[in-house]
């Protein structure tokens, strides 16, 4: 059975086993059970901690094999594999899929990155087959994919693991979780994409909720239950593990720690907090899908599902953001946040009323017409959504939770 | 001043391709002059300028005239060569710095020295700088003696704490006095102001325009103030001493300067000028907008003869070093193509009044200008004259229309 493979940029796919009957040895002929794809083994051997080739392995034992394959995707975890010459009636039944919690968009910042993302994608899947990811087409950010994680460590691991090792620069969309939602109509449908929210008649939505045990000093109890209450959280019960330590345990929706809690929780315990959390069911909530609307067309990059109740202040805060980030166009931009057709909150973007250097002497011409040059090539790199221009950093920082640095406002 | 722009290294003799003398006979030529020294420096300024009275050997103000005689002996043997030489200098224009910091007779000699060397046209537009901290009546009578014809005032603001806030030590009070003796020496009377300086408000920008106005003014020079990376000014807005100047207050401030120009009868000519007829627009700023071919004598002056721009060596000392080994000051050049004269030309005429021939841009460029029409950037009935005629809102976004036209250059 694979337990785990690698990619060796010399020798191909390495893949890890355990015998679980029989025996293997060098030049036999081997099926992947699941693909049912034939490859001749060029070597086998066992780590001593360095791969050390044997003349085989017998049942029981852990080691490796090398087969010269180098498509990455026809050695997965937990398949079986077999002799070609007399393989096995039944593969082994391999490990249980593991259920990805969070999903997020990964987009490359340069579109032309994006087989590059796909390459990466594939070999960082070799050895973490919690990874899921299908591709994805935003108007606002292109091509990309939208990949699901184990939580929230595991989506900042990879994305540092994308940008470090394949020098990639990514846009990571909001993460969400995934909704069940059942209609009117009774038909069920899960939703792991606020742009798959459907549109029809809702009965219900409900939502992964998750056990979170918080280790605070009691210092900051009330920052903690501050903290987990404006996140829709119920206090399930808190212990002193000593005079000044305290373990509070909170029921929270999955939804709500996945974007920053940590860094709140972090920042309003002066770091002393520690977060473990695990799945505890799904509850059924007050949930809607918020819109924000540029010029009156709707970017799918910035949709949100929120609980009602914060659906104001999402709405608030992402026009505001936007207004900031926005640099002015020729003609008035009004930004609007909308939960179906109701508008909830708007922030506009003022026409543009001055876009002329106002000296330009003999020595200048040379220097105003590079400037010319570069903002020409500044407005390729442009998004249009609609008839606006947004620039590709303004969707970054938009999705950052931090608050975005204000717009240059000169064009120089 | 910004740092030069990066170009090929011309040859060390400083001369021109084949390319720069065609059709020079039909190019007006005109001559700047750089004089790169001040008494103080002010925090907003980029120019190429120094208040150190000695720059080092031979880069003294004592030897600036001699050193400027040799890049006047040096041109007219560039000039020859290239073929560009035969015809009459139309303007001279004086520029710093703080050109009236030399002596009168210094600024009247370096005259002589062009006369020695060039043609120049009868009816020759002369012009300097000048601060009025450094002008009295007899400096003025000089000047006119020496044959210059205009003077361009920096006046900047009436308004005292405007004028600190820019490091200009001038008296507002002493502006009519030197304007009425510059009109009584016969002189054309330019004045220049900036707006958009923090701190000042609405009012201190009409006063000032009113002040500027009050006088026997032909022509004047508006500029919203730009804060450069690298002033004094720039660092204090890097470090949050002094707030950017915002774009709104610029815009609003340009349309109560045209506003008021007009009530005064002088008439918008280019985004930033305004002249009270055609006789009294800066001829040689206009020969920089028309392309036309020039020379700019010191140190980091630019030049232009037919598509080749080349640019000075910065520092005086550097100028003066390479004069005296006998070689060019000049330190790069580019060679326009074609396409690029093309694009520099819509980038210049657009911002000039009905300077741009509509049938002069490329096809397909019509709908661009319905548009612009439509948006209330270009008079419509100009249009359809074939001219290209910004409105007051146009003036203001014209390098947006120039970004768009420039798109339709082949």
């Amino acid at each position: 059975m694979i337990f785990d493979s690698v990619y060796d940029t010399y020798r191909g796919v390495v893949t890890y086993v355990r015998l679980i009957d029989g025996s293997l040895h060098p030049r036999e002929k081997l099926t992947m059970m699941s693909t049912g794809s034939t490859h001749e083994l060029l070597e086998i051997g066992v780590s001593s901690p360095e791969p050390k080739p044997t003349k085989g392995l017998g049942v029981g034992e852990v080691g490796y094999l090398i087969t010269g394959v180098k498509d990455v995707r026809l050695s997965k975890v937990g398949d079986t594999v077999t002799l070609n010459s007399a393989p096995a009636t039944q593969a082994l039944e391999g490990y249980k899929e593991p259920k990805p919690m969070v999903y997020s968009g990964l987009f490359p910042i340069d579109g032309s990155d994006y087989p590059v993302l796909r390459d990466a994608l594939d070999k960082l899947k070799l050895n973490d087959a919690s990874l899921a990811y299908e591709p994805e087409t935003s108007t606002a950010l292109g091509f990309g994919f939208r990949c699901g994680f184990l939580g929230l460590l595991h989506l900042e691991v990879l994305r540092d693991r994308l940008e470090r090792e394949y020098d990639l620069d990514l846009i990571s969309t909001a993460p969400s979780v995934i909704y069940d939602v059942t209609m009117e109509d009774g038909s069920e449908m899960e939703v792991t994409n606020p742009s798959e929210y459907p549109t029809g008649k809702i009965k219900e939505v409900r939502e992964p909720m998750v056990r979170a045990t918080i280790l605070t000093p009691s210092d900051y109890i009330g920052a903690v239950m501050e903290l987990c209450q404006t996140r829709r959280g119920s206090l399930q019960g808190m212990d002193y593990l000593s005079s000044d330590r305290v373990e509070i345990r909170y029921r929270l929706p999955l939804a709500e720690i996945v974007f920053d809690f940590f860094d709140q929780l972090k920042s309003k315990t002066k770091g002393y907090a520690t977060l473990d959390y695990s799945d505890d069911g799904e509850d059924a909530a007050d949930l809607v899908k918020v819109d924000i609307l540029l010029h009156g067309d709707q970017v799918d990059a910035f949709s949100a599902i929120v609980h009602r109740d914060n659906s104001y202040s999402y709405g608030v805060l992402m026009a505001g953001k936007l207004r900031k980030l926005i640099p002015r166009q020729q003609f008035e931009v009004p930004i609007q946040a909308a939960i179906g057709s109701r508008i909830i909150a708007r922030e506009t973007i003022r026409a543009i009323r001055k876009d002329v250097l106002s000296k330009c002497y003999g020595g200048d011409i040379s220097r105003k017409r590079k400037l010319l040059e570069k903002q020409k090539e500044g407005k390729k790199r442009m998004k249009v959504v609609g008839n606006v221009e947004v620039p590709q950093e303004a969707f970054i920082a938009a999705l950052s939770s931090d608050d975005p640095e204000p717009k240059k406002e000169s064009k120089k | 001043m910004p740092a030069q722009p990066t170009g090929e290294t011309p040859p060390l003799d400083g001369s021109l391709p084949a390319s720069a003398g065609a059709g020079a006979a039909s190019r007006g030529l005109s001559l700047y002059v750089h004089v790169p020294y001040c008494r103080v420096r002010c925090g907003y300024c980029d120019f190429n300028t120094y208040t150190a009275e000695d720059l080092g050997p031979g880069a003294s103000r004592d030897d600036y005239r001699s050193n400027l005689a040799r890049e006047l002996d040096l041109s007219t043997r560039v000039l020859a060569d290239a073929g560009a030489a035969d015809r009459a200098v139309t303007t001279i224009f004086f520029g710093g710095g703080t050109p009236t910091m030399l002596a009168a007779e210094v600024l009247a000699g370096v005259m002589d020295d062009i006369r020695d060397r060039f043609r120049l046209a009868p009816d020759v537009e002369v012009t300097t700088e000048a601060n009025p901290d450094t002008l009295d009546p007899s400096y003025i009578a000089t000047l006119a003696a020496a044959g210059f014809t205009r003077i361009s005032l920096g006046m900047q603001s009436a308004v005292p704490h405007v004028l600190a806030t820019l490091d200009r030590t001038h008296d507002p009070e002493k502006i009519p006095d030197v304007a009425k003796w510059i009109k009584e020496a016969g002189l054309e009377l330019s004045l220049d102001l900036i707006y958009g300086t923090p701190g000042e408000s609405i009012d201190d920008w009409r006063r000032s325009l009113q002040v500027a106005l009050s006088n026997d003014v032909d022509h004047i020079s508006a500029y919203s103030l730009i804060v450069e990376p690298g002033t004094k000014m720039g660092a204090m807005v890097r470090r949050g001493e002094l707030p950017m100047p915002d774009e709104d207050d610029l815009a609003d401030k340009y349309e109560i300067a045209d506003a008021a120009m007009e009530a005064a009868g002088l008439h918008w000519y280019e985004v930033s000028n305004w002249s009270t007829s055609a006789e009294t627009r800066c001829d040689h700023n206009m020969a920089y907008w028309r392309n036309a071919d020039w020379w700019g004598f010191g140190p980091g002056a630019h030049s232009h003869i037919g598509g080749v721009r080349f640019w000075n060596a910065k520092h005086p000392r550097a100028w003066s070093d390479r004069l005296l080994a006998g070689e060019s000051p000049a330190i790069g050049r580019e060679v326009l193509e074609a396409s690029t004269q093309e694009i520099e030309r819509i980038m210049l005429a657009a911002r000039i009044d009905s300077e741009l021939p509509l049938d002069s841009l490329g096809t397909g460029s019509d709908r661009a200008i319905r548009g612009f029409v439509q948006q209330g950037l270009l008079d419509g009935d100009a249009v359809d004259e074939g001219r290209f005629e910004p409105t007051l809102q146009g003036r203001l976004m014209a390098d947006y229309m120039v970004r768009i036209l420039t798109d339709y250059v082949s």
